[in-house]
This record gives structure tokens, C-alpha cells and sequence, in this order.
């Protein structure tokens, strides 16, 4: 155990002393102002995310059940990043909270988690990364502690998402009893697509991330759960939780399950067919903005297993391409929704009416949030779903494309009638002018220029795709 | 040596500038200031093409410029001109131009109103100077969400279901020709791989199994915003919710968006396909002068009998494509530019109507010439226009148009062409009833009394584009030799096929 641990696992470690430092800050309970120790967390996050960038290099550690490259740096620099945003964005709404401390000890232990788990090359290492990324995040809906719709949603989420580990883990187990191994290198080559048992066990593996990316019809706990958690975790939970289990599903298909490839191309083509028409569907009807943005995403996730379908490199390095343009979308709008949600209490959608009259930032942060994860140019939602189509479409599935286009213009009425709230509607009391906190508008103009600036540079692109290769 | 990526800069900074404004003053006369630098360009860039061709110039594309966007895709930003491209600028400039003045007293949200406009203007600039299809769908999308805004915001009526109507029916719109592009980019093999280039492709040989998948795709998806029938209905009630610069830029160039597509990727790129299904372009742009014609008989709004004779008349653009012969093609471009600068008068004159009598219903108006003569002539000189009075630009277009139909033997074709031809008579029937109704005759109410005629920026608007109009009508020489050879090239990219079979 040389200096080398220290580097391979720095993300990993440099996460753990910060939440070490989090617990003796609480144990000591000096009364320190909420503000002035947010602004403490949010500059450890920085320093964290830029950390991240350092000192990337490539290994094994555990007898290789733990992998990292520079790819995986990257992810983990994504969800990093996401993280602190959505740390800026909590500010208004912690401020005052009792369980300032607390939530951002669960909040890293389950990015800790996800960390673990996209660094995995072993299935036990994946399962238990997979397990400390989802049983914190349940503690963390209900932090609100007094709230009965977060408790409701906290029970949905802990339960249902033991359901879907159950069922992973009995898929896991299987293969480990054909194959009697659980490192991915050691497996791969052992699987055959011809054997029932192995078939069944792949299909239980594949519902078990369908559930955990909310793809149909594994989608039913989505919407409760983001309505009744505070808006920073529903970010989190459907940035930051859903980005890391797309690179593992990644990893895992692409390596793992390359035999599989075949077959996993017929499931994710039904998977991405009804999730994508599902997900729009529900969105048009939704008035809570966090149920509305839960559908949306719901949607988004299917474009992206769309890219994936493919099965190539260009496949990745679209999807986390996207992912990236997608954090910076999806947290413009939350960061947005938070806000209101944290000065006025208002969360649906009617109530946004006349909200440009007011707050006209605000409304134009949000709108072009909305636009660019409608993928209309020239935000950079345009780019990313330009070329997780184009991914999907080398496959030569012109059906598929088409359902995916088509569906773009059903999302684009779901998205304008929000952006119609915002600048068209006439509202007697619209939401009064917001004084929002710094560190929230640092949030939402790093947003505001991911959006604006993503497709435009093409370096990044390049980059991503570049690392990943064929 | 001309830089067409100023074309995009110029309303890129006019627009970050209007942001920066602080009154509606300061905002009108950047915009305006703007789009007349722009006008200045738009204009030098067509004299010094055609100075160049006329020196003997005969590359393809003129002033190219190309930058790798995305190296792993072969996305390239790739800009060049040809005389249809630089036509449709041409049209674009003045169309802006005049669309700002006419909006000088818009006091609700000033700043967005032009910002939104300046937006639309760049998307249409990128997308007639852009060779690569990727940077062409860049931009056509771009100018698809300003329109639901400035409709939505500013416009009258039922606004929010004509805003909702118009977005959606161009994003299905152009999530067909997504689908058709894609499918393109991968039928093209090139020593580096799939290509977007325009120019390239057009030189390759696409498979004529896929040329029969795609092209309805392209056509149809380019069809929807140049109102192709079945496809038209986002336009009637589009046009008439806008407020008056959106449904001059409405009409004036996003509908020439569609059929430039139509002819510059779909047909240009797809020439055997476009042979196979030249029938069915031309049943559904007959059907579309013949029903738009009747239907804009029966409307009573002055906003939607323009709206409707859009349809008709951007039916003789895709009648001209879908006839497939030298001259047609020439028409269905001079028939765009024609319509767009006729229809944005058109569109101007009722605006400057209805601010001053707040109605637009034909019964209510009546001797309008009497107490605001300038609008009122200015109304019928673009109604003269429409039903295609020579002298005019509308005669001219039209007229380009039937001859390249005629020349098609077909008993098919003769019959459609016949049929175009006589719906001639239809529009006659309701411009000359509207504006007989509307603007002469007896005044209709004791208020009109009171109105001031146009105002300086009206006056300078609607003498620019009766200019343009007039110039076209009389000399229509220079805006066919400007096209001629261009059309003769794909004329020629159409007939190679023919002969190589």
C-alpha cells in the first residue's frame, strides 16, 4: 500500500475526510451560524471538485475490484460538480435547517457510494456502492423531518428500492453460481447469450437499473418520491443519482454483457420506445413542478439509453456528453424551482404564472433551462440530444429514432407550457420580486453559461470522445 | 473577398447590444441601426457576387469558409453562397429592415420583442448561408422558438393556442427532417467517414432505396414551414395572432425557410427520389393554390385572407420544385423572394390598418383611403401585387413559374398547371373584393375621420419593400440572372440522373 492507494482512491478518500470534518464539526456543536458554515461546506466542495482534477491516473486496487481511469475521473468530476451546484443552490433552504450538518454527512456518503460503485470491476463492490449510494439518499428525502409527504416518500423510496435491489442481487447471484466469479474481466468471457439460466439472471440485472433509472415500467416510485423530497434532494436525485448509475449501466453493458449485446439491444429498444412515450405522456398532465420535472427526466433518461443502445464508443461519449449539458439544464431549472420553493412555498405550476412580471432573470434562467432540456438550439441541450440521436441512429433502427424525435415535439409542449406560464399568462398576484442568495446566483449563472457555452466548444466533445475511444 | 460569418455576427451583437439598452428609444434604433448595417451587407455581399460572376467566377459556391466543428462527426461549420442563397438574403435584410421600423411603438417589453426578432433574423441568415446540413438544422431550429414568443407575448386573439399550434406543428416539422438527415448522413460513405457537407453529398450517389425514405422525410419536414397542404394549418392562425413584424417574418422568410429546404437539400440531394415522387409534390401543391384560394374566399379578418393567400401562393413555390424543369425552379425562387416581399407589405399594411382602427373584420372597414390614403394605397398596391398584376413581382414569379410547369408534357402536369393557372382568377375575386370593401368606398364609421396617415417609420418601411417589389416587376432580369445558373445546376444534377439510367 504505497502512495499509489493514496492517488488511485484520492475522490473517494478526499470525500471521506470531508465528511469526517462534517461529523466533528457536529459532535462539537459550537453554535456556529448556519450561513457562515455553508459557505465553509460549499468552499471544501470546491476545493473537492477541483481536487478531482488532479493527479488522474489509471488502476487497479483490491485485487481488482476497484478500477479507475481517466474516463471514471471524469464521471466523478460530473457528479462532484453537480453536487456542489446543488449545494449553492440548498443555501435559502438550509440556512435555518436543524439538520444542516446531517444532510450534508448523508448527502456524501451517498456520493461516496456512487463513487464506489461506478469505480467497481467486481459485482459485490458494485452491489455494496450501489446499497450506500440509495439507503442515505431515503434519510435524506425525509430530512424534513416534520413534513408527512416527505415521510411518505421516504418509506416508497426505501422500500421499493430494496424491492429492486433484491431482485438485482438474485440476478447477481445467479451468475455468480454459473460462472463462480464476480470480478467483470473474469466473467465476461464465461457468459453465454444461448443459456436460459444466464438469460434470466441478465434480465433480473437489467430490471434491477431499469428501477434505479426510473426507465418504464419500472418508473412508478419516480414522481411520488420527487414531490414529496425537499427540492435539492429531488435534484440530486435526478441528476446527480441517476447520472452515476447511467456509467455503471455503461461499464456493465458494454463489458460485462458485451455477449449480450444482441438481446440487450431488443430490451433497451422497448425499454426507450414506452419510456420516452411514457414519461412525455405523464408530463403533459402534471401541475407540481418537481412531478413535472420528475416525468421530464423520466423522458431524458430514455434518450439517453438511446445513445447507449448503440453500443459504441461514440454511444458513451454522447451519453456522458449529454449528462454533463443535462446537469447544468436540470439544475438551472431546479436551481430555479428551489428558489421559489424556498422564499414562497409555491410549487406548482399555475403558480408560475406572470412569475416573468417580477423576477426577470429568474424567468429567463428557467426558460432556457426548459429549452435546452427540450434540446432546442443553440442551447446545449440541442448538441446532446443531437448526438445521442445520431448515436442511436447508426444502429440503423430508423423506428426507434423516429418514436425518440417524435417525442421530442410532445416534450417541447410540456416545456412551453411552463415557458408559457412564465412570460405569456395573466396572473393578478404573481410571485412577488425574490432576493435570492449569492451563492444560489453563482449557481445559476455557472448553469446559465454551461448551457449557453457546452455546444459551442467543441474541445469538450472531443475530449470525452477521445478518452473513450471505439 | 467577402466574410459571410459577419452576416451572422452583425444581428448576434445588435441583439447582445439591444440587451445591454436601457429604454425602448435606445432599443428601436440599435435594432434598427443593426439591421440596416446588415441590409448594407446583405447588399454588397449580392454586388460583389455578382461582380465575381460576372468576372468569370465559376465555382459552385462563392466567399467559403469552413471550420471543423465537432472533428469525430464530420460536423463542420461550413458557410458559402450561390445566387439563390444570396437572393434570400437579400429578401431576409429587407424583410428585417422594414419589420423593425413597422414595430417602432411596441411598448410592452421593448427590449425582448426586438431581441426575439433579432434572433429569428440570425437563424434565417444561418440557415440560407450554411452548407453543412448539420449547421443548417442549427439554425432552422433556432428560429422556431422566438416565434411562439413573440407570438404568444405580443400577439392578438387566440394567441396561446396559435402560439402552441405554429411551435409544434415546425418542431414535428423539423423532427422530420432530423430523422430524413440523420438517415442521409449515414448513407454517405467518404474516405474520412459520414459527411454533412452539402456539396459533397450532392456529388456522391446516394442509394435510390434510401433517396425513397428519406425524401418524403425531407420534403414533407420542410413542407410543414413553407405550409405544404395537408400542413398548413399553423399558418392562418399563426399569421393572424402574431403581431405585425412576426407575421411579416412569418411570412416573408420563415415560410422560405421550408422551400429553400425543399429545393437546396431534399431536391437538390435526393434528385431520383425527387423524379419518383414529383407527382405527388405536384397533387399536393395544386391542391394547395386551389384550396387556399377558395378558403381565403370565405374569410372575413384581413389578417387571415393574407394568411390563407399565403398558403396559395406558397403552393406556386413547391408547384415550381415539384415540376422539376429549369424555368419552374427559377420561378419557385423568384416566387419566394416575390411573396415574401409582397406578403411583408401586405402583412405591413394591415398592421397599420388595425392600430388605427383596433378591427380587422373587412365589414367593419370601409373608405379608409379617404382619411389615411398612404396606407390605404399601399394596401392595394400589395393586393395588385398578389393577384399578379404585371409590373409587379407576383406577375413575374407566377408567370416564370407556369412556364417551367408548361413545359412538362404530361397530361398530369398540364392539367395541374392549368389548374394553378386559374386559380388566378380566384385570387383576383377576393383581393380586389377585400380591398374594395375594406379601403374604398364609403367610410364606414365617424371615427375613422380622425386618423393620421402613416407615420415616418411606416412610410420609409413600406416605400422600401414597394421598391423592392416595383424593381423586381419591372427589371426581373438581374433576380434571374442572380438564380439562373444556380437553378440550372440543379436543373442539370436532376437530368444527369435521368440519362445515367
Amino acid at each position: 500500500m504505497g502512495i499509489d492507494f493514496f492517488i488511485l482512491m484520492k475522490s473517494e478518500l478526499s470525500l471521506m475526510l470531508i465528511i469526517f470534518l462534517l461529523l466533528i464539526i457536529k459532535v462539537q456543536d459550537n453554535g456556529i451560524k448556519g450561513t457562515s458554515l455553508l459557505n465553509f461546506i460549499n468552499f471544501v466542495l470546491l476545493l473537492n471538485f477541483v481536487f478531482g482534477f488532479l493527479f488522474n491516473q489509471t488502476g487497479d486496487l483490491f485485487n481488482g475490484m476497484y478500477h479507475t481511469n481517466n474516463v471514471l475521473a471524469l464521471e466523478k468530476n460530473i457528479l462532484n460538480f453537480g453536487t456542489l451546484i446543488i449545494s449553492l443552490q440548498a443555501f435559502d433552504w438550509l440556512k435555518n435547517h436543524r439538520h444542516l450538518i446531517e444532510f450534508y454527512v448523508l448527502l456524501l456518503c451517498t456520493l461516496l457510494g456512487m463513487f464506489y460503485m461506478i469505480s467497481s470491476n467486481n459485482l459485490l463492490m458494485f452491489y455494496l456502492g450501489l446499497e450506500l449510494s440509495s439507503i442515505p439518499l431515503a434519510a435524506l428525502v425525509n430530512i424534513d423531518t416534520e413534513k408527512k409527504k416527505s415521510s411518505e416518500a421516504a418509506a416508497k423510496m426505501i422500500l421499493s428500492s430494496a424491492f429492486a435491489s433484491g431482485i438485482m442481487l438474485f440476478g447477481i447471484s445467479m451468475l455468480y453460481g454459473v460462472t463462480g466469479t464476480l470480478n467483470f474481466n473474469e466473467m465476461a468471457p464465461m457468459l453465454n447469450a444461448g443459456s436460459h439460466l444466464q438469460i434470466l439472471s441478465f434480465i433480473f440485472v437489467f430490471a434491477g437499473f431499469a428501477f434505479k433509472l426510473s426507465a418504464v415500467p419500472f418508473h412508478l416510485w419516480t414522481a411520488d418520491v420527487y414531490e414529496g423530497a425537499p427540492v435539492s434532494v429531488t435534484a440530486y436525485l435526478s441528476v446527480i443519482s441517476k447520472a452515476s448509475i447511467v456509467f455503471i449501466f455503461t461499464t456493465v453493458m458494454f463489458s460485462l454483457f458485451q455477449k449480450f449485446a444482441g438481446m440487450w439491444y431488443n430490451m433497451l429498444f422497448l425499454t426507450i420506445a414506452i419510456t420516452i412515450t411514457i414519461g412525455n405522456l405523464f408530463a403533459i398532465r402534471q401541475n407540481n413542478i418537481k412531478r413535472f420535472l420528475a416525468f421530464s427526466s423520466i423522458a431524458q433518461v430514455g434518450y439517453i439509453l438511446l445513445g447507449l443502445s448503440s453500443g459504441t464508443g461514440m454511444g458513451a461519449s454522447s451519453s456522458i456528453y449529454f449528462l454533463i449539458i443535462y446537469t447544468f439544464s436540470n439544475l438551472g431549472a431546479f436551481g430555479v424551482v428551489s428558489m421559489v420553493s424556498a422564499h414562497t412555498g409555491k410549487e406548482n405550476i399555475s403558480d408560475y404564472k406572470g412569475f416573468y412580471t417580477n423576477n426577470k432573470m429568474a424567468g429567463w434562467v428557467l426558460a432556457i433551462s426548459l429549452f435546452s432540456l427540450a434540446g432546442i438550439p443553440p442551447t446545449a441541450g440541442f448538441f446532446g440530444k443531437m448526438f445521442l440521436v445520431s448515436a442511436g441512429a447508426a444502429k440503423g433502427n430508423y423506428i426507434l429514432v423516429t418514436i425518440a424525435v417524435l417525442n421530442m415535439v410532445a416534450s417541447l409542449y410540456y416545456y412551453l407550457r411552463v415557458v408559457k406560464a412564465i412570460f405569456i399568462d395573466q396572473n393578478d398576484t404573481p410571485i412577488v420580486k425574490i432576493q435570492s442568495s449569492n451563492s444560489l446566483r453563482i449557481a445559476l449563472a455557472v448553469c446559465m453559461i454551461g448551457i449557453v457555452c457546452t455546444g459551442f466548444t467543441t474541445g469538450l466533445f472531443e475530449y470525452i470522445n477521445s478518452m473513450i475511444g471505439k | 473577398m467577402v466574410n459571410l460569418s459577419i452576416l451572422l455576427l452583425v444581428p448576434l451583437l445588435t441583439a447582445v447590444v439591444v440587451l445591454l439598452c436601457s429604454n425602448a428609444s435606445q432599443v428601436r434604433w440599435t435594432a434598427f441601426i443593426g439591421s440596416l448595417i446588415q441590409l448594407g451587407l446583405a447588399t454588397s455581399t449580392m454586388l460583389s457576387y455578382m461582380s465575381d460572376r460576372a468576372a468569370g467566377n465559376t465555382n459552385q459556391m462563392l466567399y467559403e469558409y469552413k471550420h471543423t466543428w465537432f472533428p469525430s462527426m464530420n460536423i463542420e461549420y461550413y458557410v458559402g453562397v450561390d445566387g439563390i442563397s444570396v437572393a434570400m438574403i437579400m429578401l431576409t435584410a429587407f424583410v428585417v429592415v422594414t419589420g423593425i421600423l413597422i414595430s417602432w411603438k411596441i411598448e410592452k417589453l421593448t427590449k425582448e420583442f426586438f431581441f426575439l426578432l433579432l434572433l429569428l433574423s440570425l437563424g434565417a441568415y444561418g440557415f440560407f448561408i450554411s452548407l453543412d446540413l448539420f449547421t443548417m438544422f442549427f439554425f432552422l431550429e433556432v428560429a422556431v422558438i422566438p416565434k411562439f414568443l413573440l407570438i404568444g407575448i405580443w400577439g392578438s386573439g387566440k394567441k396561446e393556442y396559435s402560439a402552441m399550434k405554429l411551435a409544434l406543428m415546425l418542431m414535428a416539422g423539423s423532427a422530420l427532417v432530423l430523422v430524413g438527415l440523420l438517415c442521409l448522413y449515414f448513407n454517405t460513405y467518404t474516405e474520412t467517414g459520414h459527411t454533412f457537407d452539402l456539396i459533397k453529398i450532392s456529388h456522391l450517389h446516394i442509394p435510390i432505396e434510401a433517396q425513397r425514405f428519406i425524401f418524403p422525410l425531407m420534403f414533407v419536414g420542410f413542407g410543414v414551414f413553407t405550409a405544404m397542404f395537408p400542413f398548413h394549418t399553423w399558418a392562418p392562425d399563426g399569421h393572424s395572432s402574431a403581431p405585425t413584424a412576426a407575421s411579416m417574418f412569418l411570412a416573408g422568410i420563415s415560410m422560405k425557410l421550408g422551400g429553400y429546404g425543399c429545393l437546396r437539400v431534399a431536391t437538390y440531394l435526393m434528385p431520383e427520389a425527387a423524379h419518383e415522387y414529383s407527382w405527388i409534390i405536384i397533387l399536393l401543391s395544386t391542391a394547395a393554390i386551389i384550396y387556399g384560394a377558395f378558403a381565403t374566399l370565405m374569410q372575413t379578418d384581413l389578417k387571415y385572407i393574407n394568411a390563407y393567400s399565403s398558403v396559395s401562393h406558397c403552393g406556386f413555390v413547391l408547384l415550381g420544385i415539384g415540376m422539376l424543369t429549369k424555368t419552374a425552379i427559377v420561378g419557385a425562387v423568384m416566387q419566394m423572394v416575390s411573396h415574401g416581399v409582397m406578403t411583408a407589405l401586405f402583412f405591413a399594411a394591415i398592421g397599420m390598418i388595425y392600430e388605427r382602427t383596433h378591427t380587422r373584420q373587412v365589414a367593419q372597414l370601409g373608405g379608409l383611403l379617404k382619411t389615411i390614403p398612404f396606407i390605404g394605397t399601399i394596401y392595394i398596391i400589395a393586393g395588385l401585387c398578389s393577384l399578379g398584376l404585371p409590373g409587379l413581382s407576383g406577375f413575374v414569379a407566377e408567370m416564370t413559374v407556369f412556364m417551367g410547369a408548361w413545359q412538362r408534357p404530361e397530361t398530369f402536369n398540364r392539367v395541374a398547371t392549368v389548374l394553378a393557372c386559374a386559380s388566378i382568377v380566384v385570387t383576383a375575386v377576393y383581393i380586389l373584393r377585400a380591398a374594395g370593401q375594406s379601403v374604398m368606398g364609403p367610410l364606414k364609421s365617424e371615427e375613422f375621420k380622425g386618423f393620421k396617415d402613416a407615420t415616418w417609420n411606416e412610410k420609409l418601411a413600406s416605400a422600401t419593400l414597394m421598391i423592392a417589389i416595383l424593381a423586381i416587376g419591372i427589371a426581373p432580369f438581374w433576380l434571374y440572372n442572380l438564380v439562373a445558373p444556380d437553378a440550372q445546376l440543379i436543373f442539370d444534377n436532376l437530368t444527369r440522373v435521368i440519362v445515367a439510367k
